[in-house]
């Protein structure tokens, strides 16, 4: 045992540090610290600065121009760059996506479509969802049917989260009705722009466009773009969902998110006493931080565990419940933490460019939306439900 | 004992229960959220010809009720609409503290609050104040006849649509102490007094409001000067009683919207009710909402008795409503999955009214605080 990291770490830590000191706007730092708005040329910029430097695809094999960093290293990036305010990495095209190309693509898949990912070209998003298949992903309907060298898609996904940005969409489509419904399902790759997709936004409950529907109407798709094999989509998928493991808990994040409650709760006063000071309050921060500083070790305990890669599964399950809910305790924090000041609502404040009279301390402007929006954080991706669900079957053999 | 209402209380509420269930859409609140003045004019109209505001009143000062438990039947179906319009800032604080200090001349003004015609809001919060209600920095002079104020409020309710503003300022003492402070009653469209205003993420509407070298008169003084504090003591309680009351409407609704959807929306082929994982924790969410109720009935039924115990029982009643509601509120968003993220579907909306009631007149940290200190001097 030896909690601390190695020589090589540490200056690996340095380097980072140095990096996001020279490449990391002030004014972009700003915006993420006080959960305003990012304009997707924010986001496409900090991905093109980390791709810059080689950093973009953290976990990818150096062959595809991947950083091929270790699970330690990678902690220490997303602690660092969280902490400096960096935005997060869009995970879509580099996290979800590539692996599945890397183990299932065609050849020409990866030539074409890895080098697109990282240097921007490509915006992915994600078709998984559908309004009857949620959590039961596998009773999708959006039917593809083989037309020659096409496939015809017709249907509907939902829930697709910067939809709205994306130039392709990878999808999960019914191809075939026999034998379990897993069976008839394939992975395919969407030109967004292809006649007959019709986007619509979906607002969400705290009034931010973030997620869409996205409907299909005989929107034609060469059959080249199939991953794999027809009616093997579901391998895909499930292979796609357990891979991302190493940032799901969302450590980094949620230690910059604390570390904002703390600065909150200096500036904010009772009676002229720190609220930080006050001992109901404080005591709320210690038991989050106690669990907080715990899941930052059980997050490099099991990823660097030999048999990490057989219970990938359960593994994920297990990071993503403890990530979430210690996430979502930090909001409920910050919303105790601004008091009075939680309930006005000037969402233009969180746009770009915003001059108007300020309300309040800016700290406090994007702390609600963020307590109400990151409630789907318990939600997508495999609810919290359902990861429990896994963690009974898959460990415990209930 | 009795847990039930007189007959005639019974059909007020039923009858305010009918008119919004019939009348009061989400929709048209929500779009009324977010014009200048933060709630449907015509409805508030409705609600006065109702008697609703009356109905906050006593009988002495015009109305036709005024009893804590009518300020609890009426809130709890306020809630249930997640109805806007300005109960609790015209009615409740500005009426409650007009009721409590006001001389004949300035009591005038309530019959005009009941008609619906008059608009109030309570200029109280301050910026570096949070819960605290007795921490005001903001000064009244004396200059000849009158008194000249100045200072800021913070998160004042209904302050964009107020006619009148009840301004709590301090002429002596330290800036939290509870001797020294004053109210005033001051035209919203007096000089010196800039109100910035804004909807709330809960579908309400507030301002933050500057006092400059704001001039008034002798007859502006709501009261005995510098002895205001156990009447704002008062009508923040029962801002509270109300508040809690309003959560319960909300937590019953946000529980039946989810039992309903638990019911109907199918996964894995069996509606989702049918999971035990879910099923307990709505047990759980059923029982809590009791637990809340409870305290409001404890503190409606303790609200006339001494100070200490009214303030107890209310400080109660907000923790539980304030816990509750989070619980309910948050639960009945999971146990939707992501539909409930959606503005267009209604349980965000109670969900976000919920939490903010928490953030009204004390957190749960806050009354938390306040009944250890309370049970110190009741003990
Ligand atoms: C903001 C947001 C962004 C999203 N982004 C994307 C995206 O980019 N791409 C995409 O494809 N999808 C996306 N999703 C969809 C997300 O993955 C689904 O919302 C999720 O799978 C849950 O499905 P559902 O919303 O239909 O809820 P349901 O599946 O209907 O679940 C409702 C409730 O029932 C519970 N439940 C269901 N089954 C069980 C069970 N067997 N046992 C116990 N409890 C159960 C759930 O946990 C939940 O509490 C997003 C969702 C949100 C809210
Ligand atoms: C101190 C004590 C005093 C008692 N006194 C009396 C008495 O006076 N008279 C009398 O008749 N009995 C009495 N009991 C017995 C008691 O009623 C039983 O223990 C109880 O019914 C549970 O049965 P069990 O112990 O066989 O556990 P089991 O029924 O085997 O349950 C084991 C676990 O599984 C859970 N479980 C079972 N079924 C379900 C389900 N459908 N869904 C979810 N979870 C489930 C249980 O909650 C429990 O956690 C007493 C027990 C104790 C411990």
């Amino acid at each position: 045992m030896d909690l601390n990291f190695s020589p090589e770490d540490l200056a690996f830590q340095a380097e980072v540090r140095a990096f996001l000191k020279a490449e990391l706007s002030p004014a972009l730092a700003d915006k993420v610290r006080h959960n305003k708005t990012l304009t997707k040329e924010d986001m496409v910029g900090w991905h093109a600065t980390l791709n810059k430097r080689g950093w973009l695809a953290q976990d990818w094999p150096k062959q595809y121009g991947g950083a091929d960093w270790t699970p330690v290293q990678q902690q220490i990036f997303d602690d660092e760059a969280s902490a400096a305010g960096a935005p997060r990495i869009i995970p879509f095209g580099l996290k979800m996506l590539a692996p599945v190309l890397m183990k299932f693509g065609s050849e020409a898949q990866k030539a074409h479509y890895l080098p697109r990912i990282l240097d921007g070209t490509d915006w992915w998003c994600q078709g998984y969802s559908e309004p009857g298949a949620g959590s039961d992903l596998a009773s999708l309907k959006t039917r593809a049917v083989r037309d020659g060298d096409h496939y015809v898609i017709n249907g509907q996904k939902t829930w697709t989260t910067l939809g709205q940005y994306a130039d392709m969409i990878f999808c999960l489509v019914r191809t075939g009705t026999e034998g379990k419904p897993q069976e008839g399902i394939s992975f395919i790759l969407v030109d967004m722009k292809s006649p007959g997709i019709t986007v619509r936004p979906i607002i969400l409950l705290e009034g931010t466009h973030e997620v869409n529907e996205v409907f299909f109407d005989n929107v034609r798709v060469p059959a080249e773009n199939l991953v794999g094999e027809e009616n093997k989509g579901w391998t895909y998928a499930k292979y796609l969902l357990t891979h991302e493991r190493t940032n799901i808990a969302g450590v980094g994040a949620s230690k910059a998110a604390l570390a904002e409650v703390k600065r909150i709760a200096k500036a904010e006063t009772v009676r002229g006493v720190p609220l930080a000071d006050d001992p109901y309050f404080a005591a709320r921060v210690a038991q989050v931080e106690m669990e907080l500083d715990a899941l930052s070790t059980t997050n490099l305990r099991v990823l660097s565990s030999p048999d990490a890669a057989a219970s990938a599964g359960s593994i994920s399950s297990m990071l993503k419940i403890k990530g979430t809910e210690i996430r979502q305790s930090i909001n409920d924090l910050a919303r105790r933490a601004i008091g009075p000041y939680a309930m006005p609502f000037v969402s233009e404040a969180l746009e770009e460019g915003y001059n108007g009279e300020p309300v309040g301390p800016e700290y406090a402007l994007g702390v609600a939306p963020d307590y109400f929006n990151n409630r789907k954080i318990t939600i997508f991706g495999g609810s919290n439900e359902i990861q429990r669900g896994i963690i009974s079957k898959m460990v415990m053999g209930l | 004992m009795d847990f039930t209402h007189t007959e005639e209380r019974q059909l007020f509420k039923d009858s305010v229960a009918r008119v919004i269930a019939d009348t009061y859409t989400l929709d048209a609140r929500n779009k009324a959220a977010e014009t200048d003045l933060g709630f449907s004019a015509e409805k508030w109209a409705q609600f006065a010809k109702l008697g609703a505001i009356g109905a906050l009143f006593s009988e002495e000062d015009g109305g036709f009720g005024g009893a804590p438990f009518d300020v609890t039947v009426l809130f709890e179906e306020l809630g249930r609409g997640l109805v806007n319009e300005p109960f609790l800032a015209t009615a409740i604080l500005g009426g409650g503290l007009i009721a409590e200090l006001g001389n004949a001349e300035q009591k005038a003004v309530i019959e005009e609050i009941i008609a619906g015609t008059k608009q109030l809001a309570f200029a109280h919060g301050e910026p570096k104040s949070r819960y605290d209600a007795s921490h005001v920095e903001t000064t009244a002079k004396k200059s000849g006849d009158g008194w000249v104020l100045n200072g800021a409020k913070a998160v004042v309710l209904n302050g964009s649509a107020a006619d009148t503003l009840i301004v709590s300022a301090r002429s002596s003492g330290a800036a939290w102490d509870e001797d020294g402070l004053s109210l005033f009653l001051v035209p919203a469209d007096a000089a010196g007094v800039a109100r910035h205003s804004y909807p709330s993420i809960d579908g309400l509407h507030a301002a933050e409001v500057r006092l400059d070298n704001v001039a008034v008169g002798a007859d502006a003084l709501l009261g005995a000067e510098g002895k205001a504090w156990p009447a704002i003591e008062k009508v923040i309680a029962r801002a509270n009683l109300a508040l809690a009351s309003e959560a319960i409407g909300a937590m019953e609704v946000a529980r039946d919207m989810t039992i309903e959807y638990l019911k109907t929306r199918k996964q894995f082929g069996v509606v989702i009710g049918k999971f035990q994982a879910l099923q307990h924790r709505m047990a759980t969410v059923l029982l809590e909402i009791e637990q809340a109720r409870s305290s409001v009935i404890n503190a409606a039924g303790r609200f006339d008795g001494s100070r200490v115990e009214r303030e107890m029982a209310v400080s109660s009643a907000k923790t539980l409503a304030g816990k509750i509601g989070r619980l309910v509120a948050e639960e009945a968003i999971q146990m939707h999955g992501g539909i409930a993220m959606t503005w267009e579907y209604a349980v965000g909306h109670f969900a976000k009214r919920l939490v903010m009631i928490d953030h009204m007149f004390g957190d749960v940290d806050y009354h938390v605080a306040r009944y250890v200190a309370l049970s110190k001097e009741a003990a």
